[in-house]
Protein backbone atom coordinates (compact mmCIF):
# COMPACT_ATOMS: atom_id res chain seq x y z
CA UNK A 1 0.00 0.00 0.00
CA UNK A 2 1.17 3.51 -0.73
CA UNK A 3 1.39 6.06 2.04
CA UNK A 4 -0.17 9.46 1.29
CA UNK A 5 3.33 10.81 0.60
CA UNK A 6 4.12 7.98 -1.81
CA UNK A 7 0.81 8.46 -3.56
CA UNK A 8 1.63 12.13 -3.93
CA UNK A 9 5.08 11.26 -5.33
CA UNK A 10 3.43 9.04 -7.91
CA UNK A 11 1.06 11.81 -9.00
CA UNK A 12 3.92 14.31 -9.19
CA UNK A 13 5.90 11.82 -11.27
CA UNK A 14 2.92 11.53 -13.61
CA UNK A 15 3.03 15.30 -14.12
CA UNK A 16 6.80 15.21 -14.70
CA UNK A 17 6.29 12.41 -17.23
CA UNK A 18 3.74 14.64 -18.95
CA UNK A 19 6.41 17.32 -19.31
CA UNK A 20 8.83 14.77 -20.72
CA UNK A 21 6.22 13.57 -23.18
CA UNK A 22 4.37 16.78 -24.11
CA UNK A 23 7.20 19.32 -23.77
CA UNK A 24 6.34 20.91 -27.12
CA UNK A 25 2.82 21.74 -25.98
CA UNK A 26 1.99 25.02 -24.23
CA UNK A 27 2.10 23.44 -20.77
CA UNK A 28 1.43 25.58 -17.74
CA UNK A 29 1.24 24.97 -14.01
CA UNK A 30 -2.57 24.71 -13.86
CA UNK A 31 -2.66 22.01 -16.55
CA UNK A 32 0.18 20.07 -14.92
CA UNK A 33 -1.46 20.43 -11.51
CA UNK A 34 -4.56 18.79 -12.95
CA UNK A 35 -2.45 15.79 -14.00
CA UNK A 36 -1.20 15.57 -10.40
CA UNK A 37 -4.70 16.08 -8.98
CA UNK A 38 -3.59 19.11 -6.93
CA UNK A 39 -4.18 22.82 -6.77
CA UNK A 40 -1.62 24.82 -8.78
CA UNK A 41 0.03 26.38 -5.72
CA UNK A 42 0.26 23.08 -3.87
CA UNK A 43 1.57 21.37 -7.01
CA UNK A 44 4.39 23.89 -7.48
CA UNK A 45 5.47 23.60 -3.84
CA UNK A 46 5.31 19.82 -3.74
CA UNK A 47 7.01 19.37 -7.12
CA UNK A 48 9.92 21.44 -5.91
CA UNK A 49 10.06 19.51 -2.65
CA UNK A 50 10.07 16.16 -4.48
CA UNK A 51 12.36 16.92 -7.43
CA UNK A 52 14.41 19.89 -6.24
CA UNK A 53 13.32 22.43 -8.84
CA UNK A 54 10.21 24.21 -10.02
CA UNK A 55 8.04 22.69 -12.74
CA UNK A 56 8.96 25.61 -15.02
CA UNK A 57 12.66 24.99 -14.61
CA UNK A 58 12.25 21.26 -15.23
CA UNK A 59 10.29 22.00 -18.41
CA UNK A 60 12.93 24.46 -19.64
CA UNK A 61 15.67 21.88 -19.11
CA UNK A 62 13.60 19.25 -20.90
CA UNK A 63 12.98 21.55 -23.86
CA UNK A 64 16.62 22.54 -24.16
CA UNK A 65 17.73 18.91 -23.86
CA UNK A 66 15.38 18.05 -26.74
CA UNK A 67 16.67 21.04 -28.69
CA UNK A 68 20.21 19.75 -28.23
CA UNK A 69 19.13 16.36 -29.58
CA UNK A 70 17.51 17.95 -32.63
CA UNK A 71 20.57 20.10 -33.26
CA UNK A 72 22.79 17.01 -33.02
CA UNK A 73 20.64 14.56 -34.94
CA UNK A 74 18.63 16.50 -37.53
CA UNK A 75 19.10 19.13 -40.21
CA UNK A 76 16.28 21.34 -38.85
CA UNK A 77 17.05 25.06 -38.73
CA UNK A 78 17.49 26.70 -35.34
CA UNK A 79 14.12 28.40 -35.74
CA UNK A 80 12.47 25.09 -36.56
CA UNK A 81 14.10 23.55 -33.49
CA UNK A 82 12.92 26.40 -31.28
CA UNK A 83 9.32 26.01 -32.38
CA UNK A 84 9.46 22.21 -32.28
CA UNK A 85 10.47 22.10 -28.60
CA UNK A 86 7.82 24.55 -27.43
CA UNK A 87 9.30 28.05 -27.65
CA UNK A 88 7.22 30.85 -29.16
CA UNK A 89 10.13 32.84 -30.52
CA UNK A 90 13.67 32.38 -31.73
CA UNK A 91 14.86 35.16 -29.44
CA UNK A 92 13.54 33.55 -26.26
CA UNK A 93 14.87 30.18 -27.34
CA UNK A 94 18.35 31.50 -28.13
CA UNK A 95 18.60 33.41 -24.84
CA UNK A 96 17.42 30.40 -22.84
CA UNK A 97 19.73 28.06 -24.75
CA UNK A 98 22.72 30.31 -24.17
CA UNK A 99 21.90 30.65 -20.48
CA UNK A 100 21.63 26.92 -19.95
CA UNK A 101 24.23 25.51 -22.34
CA UNK A 102 26.69 28.38 -22.40
CA UNK A 103 26.92 28.37 -26.19
CA UNK A 104 24.67 29.45 -29.02
CA UNK A 105 22.56 26.77 -30.72
CA UNK A 106 24.65 27.15 -33.87
CA UNK A 107 27.90 26.72 -31.94
CA UNK A 108 26.47 23.71 -30.09
CA UNK A 109 25.52 22.07 -33.40
CA UNK A 110 28.98 22.64 -34.82
CA UNK A 111 30.58 20.97 -31.79
CA UNK A 112 28.11 18.09 -31.37
CA UNK A 113 28.48 14.38 -31.96
CA UNK A 114 25.49 11.97 -32.11
CA UNK A 115 24.74 9.55 -29.25
CA UNK A 116 23.60 6.02 -30.03
CA UNK A 117 21.89 4.94 -26.80
CA UNK A 118 18.29 4.38 -25.62
CA UNK A 119 16.57 7.73 -25.73
CA UNK A 120 15.55 7.76 -22.06
CA UNK A 121 19.19 7.55 -21.00
CA UNK A 122 20.28 10.18 -23.50
CA UNK A 123 17.45 12.35 -22.25
CA UNK A 124 18.27 11.92 -18.58
CA UNK A 125 22.03 12.11 -18.82
CA UNK A 126 22.38 14.93 -21.33
CA UNK A 127 19.84 17.17 -19.64
CA UNK A 128 21.62 20.32 -18.45
CA UNK A 129 21.83 20.09 -14.70
CA UNK A 130 21.82 23.71 -13.68
CA UNK A 131 21.41 27.20 -14.99
CA UNK A 132 20.45 30.68 -13.92
CA UNK B 1 33.13 -18.00 -15.75
CA UNK B 2 29.75 -16.36 -15.40
CA UNK B 3 27.11 -17.90 -17.63
CA UNK B 4 24.47 -15.17 -17.57
CA UNK B 5 22.17 -12.98 -15.52
CA UNK B 6 19.42 -15.00 -13.85
CA UNK B 7 17.54 -12.68 -11.47
CA UNK B 8 17.53 -9.04 -10.56
CA UNK B 9 15.34 -7.21 -8.08
CA UNK B 10 12.65 -4.71 -8.95
CA UNK B 11 11.21 -3.06 -5.86
CA UNK B 12 7.43 -2.86 -5.69
CA UNK B 13 5.03 -1.65 -3.01
CA UNK B 14 2.54 -4.51 -3.23
CA UNK B 15 3.19 -7.98 -4.65
CA UNK B 16 -0.42 -8.71 -5.60
CA UNK B 17 -0.65 -5.44 -7.49
CA UNK B 18 2.71 -6.29 -9.07
CA UNK B 19 1.34 -9.65 -10.27
CA UNK B 20 -1.70 -7.89 -11.74
CA UNK B 21 0.65 -5.67 -13.73
CA UNK B 22 3.62 -7.84 -14.66
CA UNK B 23 1.59 -11.01 -15.30
CA UNK B 24 -1.88 -9.68 -16.04
CA UNK B 25 -0.81 -6.86 -18.33
CA UNK B 26 2.78 -7.31 -19.48
CA UNK B 27 2.28 -11.05 -19.96
CA UNK B 28 5.11 -12.31 -17.77
CA UNK B 29 4.72 -15.68 -16.08
CA UNK B 30 5.25 -16.41 -12.39
CA UNK B 31 8.46 -18.41 -12.23
CA UNK B 32 8.40 -18.86 -8.46
CA UNK B 33 6.08 -17.84 -5.65
CA UNK B 34 7.25 -19.25 -2.33
CA UNK B 35 6.47 -18.25 1.22
CA UNK B 36 9.85 -18.49 2.87
CA UNK B 37 8.43 -17.38 6.18
CA UNK B 38 10.62 -14.32 6.38
CA UNK B 39 9.64 -13.17 2.89
CA UNK B 40 7.54 -14.04 -0.13
CA UNK B 41 9.98 -15.05 -2.89
CA UNK B 42 8.11 -13.91 -5.99
CA UNK B 43 9.75 -13.95 -9.41
CA UNK B 44 8.31 -13.40 -12.86
CA UNK B 45 9.86 -14.05 -16.26
CA UNK B 46 9.00 -13.48 -19.90
CA UNK B 47 7.28 -16.60 -21.28
CA UNK B 48 10.01 -17.18 -23.86
CA UNK B 49 12.89 -16.56 -21.44
CA UNK B 50 12.06 -18.51 -18.26
CA UNK B 51 15.63 -18.47 -16.97
CA UNK B 52 15.72 -14.67 -16.77
CA UNK B 53 13.58 -13.55 -13.85
CA UNK B 54 12.70 -10.40 -12.00
CA UNK B 55 12.36 -10.65 -8.22
CA UNK B 56 9.42 -8.48 -7.19
CA UNK B 57 10.54 -7.43 -3.73
CA UNK B 58 8.79 -5.23 -1.20
CA UNK B 59 11.29 -3.10 0.72
CA UNK B 60 11.00 -3.35 4.47
CA UNK B 61 12.41 -4.76 7.69
CA UNK B 62 14.34 -6.81 8.57
CA UNK B 63 16.04 -6.66 5.16
CA UNK B 64 16.06 -2.89 5.41
CA UNK B 65 15.36 -0.71 8.40
CA UNK B 66 12.11 1.20 8.39
CA UNK B 67 14.08 4.35 7.62
CA UNK B 68 15.91 2.78 4.66
CA UNK B 69 12.71 1.20 3.34
CA UNK B 70 11.02 4.59 3.49
CA UNK B 71 13.84 6.07 1.40
CA UNK B 72 13.54 3.26 -1.16
CA UNK B 73 9.77 3.69 -1.34
CA UNK B 74 10.21 7.44 -1.74
CA UNK B 75 12.70 7.00 -4.57
CA UNK B 76 10.59 4.30 -6.18
CA UNK B 77 7.48 6.47 -6.34
CA UNK B 78 9.58 9.34 -7.72
CA UNK B 79 10.71 7.09 -10.57
CA UNK B 80 14.34 7.18 -9.45
CA UNK B 81 15.15 3.46 -9.10
CA UNK B 82 16.37 2.65 -12.58
CA UNK B 83 14.98 0.96 -15.65
CA UNK B 84 14.18 -2.39 -17.16
CA UNK B 85 14.43 -2.72 -20.93
CA UNK B 86 12.38 -5.43 -22.64
CA UNK B 87 12.88 -6.60 -26.21
CA UNK B 88 9.98 -7.23 -28.53
CA UNK B 89 9.39 -8.12 -32.17
CA UNK B 90 6.41 -5.73 -32.42
CA UNK B 91 6.78 -2.51 -30.45
CA UNK B 92 3.75 -0.79 -31.93
CA UNK B 93 1.57 -3.86 -31.44
CA UNK B 94 2.63 -4.17 -27.82
CA UNK B 95 2.01 -0.46 -27.30
CA UNK B 96 -1.54 -0.72 -28.60
CA UNK B 97 -2.30 -3.88 -26.61
CA UNK B 98 -0.96 -2.44 -23.37
CA UNK B 99 -2.49 0.98 -23.93
CA UNK B 100 -5.86 -0.71 -24.31
CA UNK B 101 -5.25 -2.41 -20.96
CA UNK B 102 -4.75 0.98 -19.31
CA UNK B 103 -0.96 0.87 -18.97
CA UNK B 104 0.58 4.29 -18.27
CA UNK B 105 2.92 5.14 -21.17
CA UNK B 106 5.53 7.89 -20.92
CA UNK B 107 6.65 7.67 -24.55
CA UNK B 108 4.83 6.52 -27.65
CA UNK B 109 6.63 4.21 -30.11
CA UNK B 110 9.39 6.17 -31.79
CA UNK B 111 11.99 5.26 -34.38
CA UNK B 112 15.47 5.40 -32.89
CA UNK B 113 18.86 4.71 -34.44
CA UNK B 114 18.72 1.25 -32.84
CA UNK B 115 15.10 0.36 -33.66
CA UNK B 116 11.65 1.33 -32.40
CA UNK B 117 10.91 1.80 -28.73
CA UNK B 118 8.43 3.20 -26.26
CA UNK B 119 8.36 3.60 -22.49
CA UNK B 120 5.94 3.07 -19.64
CA UNK B 121 5.74 2.98 -15.87
CA UNK B 122 4.56 0.20 -13.64
CA UNK B 123 1.98 1.13 -10.98
CA UNK B 124 4.72 1.99 -8.48
CA UNK B 125 6.89 4.28 -10.64
CA UNK B 126 9.40 1.85 -12.14
CA UNK B 127 10.45 2.78 -15.65
CA UNK B 128 10.21 0.13 -18.36
CA UNK B 129 11.25 0.47 -22.00
CA UNK B 130 10.07 -1.79 -24.79
CA UNK B 131 12.54 -1.97 -27.66
CA UNK B 132 12.22 -3.58 -31.05
CA UNK B 133 15.87 -3.81 -32.09
CA UNK B 134 16.44 -2.84 -35.69
CA UNK B 135 12.75 -2.16 -36.24
CA UNK B 136 11.60 0.49 -38.68
CA UNK B 137 8.26 1.69 -39.98
CA UNK B 138 9.46 1.48 -43.57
Amino acid sequence: MKTPGEDQNRRLLRARDAMDRDFAEPLDVPSLARVALMSPAHFSRQFRAAFGETPHRYLQRRRIERACAMLRDTQATVTEVALAVGFDSLGTFSRTFNTIIGRSPTRYRADAVPFNAPSCFVRSWTRPSSFG
Amino acid sequence: MFTGISIHTVFVLDQEEAIDFYVGKLGFEISSDVDLGFMRWLTVAPPNQPDRSILLEVPGPPSQSDETAAVIRDLLTKGALGSTILNTDDCRGDYKRLKDLGVEFTEEPTEQPYGIDCALRDPFGNHIRITQPGGTDA
